[in-house]
């Protein structure tokens, strides 16, 4: 009963710091917002027991990649040259898309079966031991490949924030 | 009170396509391209939880473990996508998309 409530509660919350998150004027309002749909998401993963799950994506996303967002923002002063004029018929178009696709995805969820989902807040696939025996058993390589994707990834971020890139290339 | 009160998978995958529509919503509302980036983020958290409810629907950690992998690409592609966007200010003192026009024909 009580999960039923929190599933609301942290669905309106997802949904309307989404919508925040685009309507802000204020980059760094966005950031926060999004933040905030980033917690209501993690809380989502607590109550279906992928307890792994939610505390890396809180420590993934509301520590590591939103601190990088809001460096990013703080450090090309984005704040006050918000000057977006976009037409009446862009935006409307924008929704009439966004729309369509809701309308096509949730067609498509209506006619699949309701089946509830079984032991829900108890289920063990998502604690750390058995995704950590999944992880290094069946998905070795795929791991370690993910460290050479992050190399990779440090080496191009450090490249491409060099300041005289464009001196030593041409 | 029937809907309301017994959460099944449905619910799950509404609530996944109404954060992704929103995601692609912003996409194409927003010039600033940070806010874009968000968008971005947006969207691979929708797929994430309807992957983690299909994990819990199967009782299965494969789809947890696909998370995971989301996860890491999200955030190698965050480092290397907002070193991108320094790069453009530095050369453009700009980060709005609709004055990168410059391969337009």
């Amino acid at each position: 009963m009580l999960t039923e409530y929190a599933f609301w509660f942290l669905s309106f919350v997802a949904v309307f710091s989404g919508i925040a998150v685009i309507l802000s004027k204020n980059p760094v309002y966005s950031v926060l917002n999004l933040i905030m749909t980033f917690f209501s998401i993690a809380g989502h993963y607590f109550l279906m027991n992928a307890q792994f799950l939610a505390a890396v994506h809180i420590i993934v996303y509301a520590g590591a990649i939103m601190v990088l967002f809001l460096y990013v923002i703080m450090m090309l002063n984005l704040n006050n040259l918000e000057t977006e004029k976009r037409s009446n018929v862009f935006k409307l178009s924008a929704v009439v898309a966004a729309g369509l696709l809701m309308t096509v995805l949730s067609g498509a969820i209506q006619t699949a079966d309701q089946i509830t989902l079984a032991e829900k807040t108890t289920g063990t696939a998502g604690l750390v031991e058995n995704l950590g025996i999944a992880l290094y058993r069946n998905y070795l390589l795929p791991f370690e490949l993910a460290s050479v994707l992050f190399l990779a990834a440090m080496v191009g971020a450090v490249y491409l924030s060099k300041k005289n890139l464009n001196e030593t290339q041409a | 009170m029937e809907i309301l009160h017994n959460v099944t998978i449905n619910h799950y995958l509404g609530l996944s396509t109404v954060l992704f529509a929103l995601g692609v919503f912003g996409m194409l509302y927003r010039k600033n391209a940070i806010i874009i980036f968000m968008c971005v983020e947006l969207m691979l958290n929708a797929v994430n939880l309807a992957l983690v409810s299909f994990s819990k629907m199967h009782g299965d950690t494969d789809g947890q473990i696909f998370v995971f992998f989301i996860m890491v690409v999200a955030a190698a592609e965050v480092a290397v996508g907002l070193a991108i966007l320094m790069m453009l200010y530095r050369n453009r003192h700009t980060t709005d998309t609709d004055t990168l026009n410059d391969l337009k024909g």
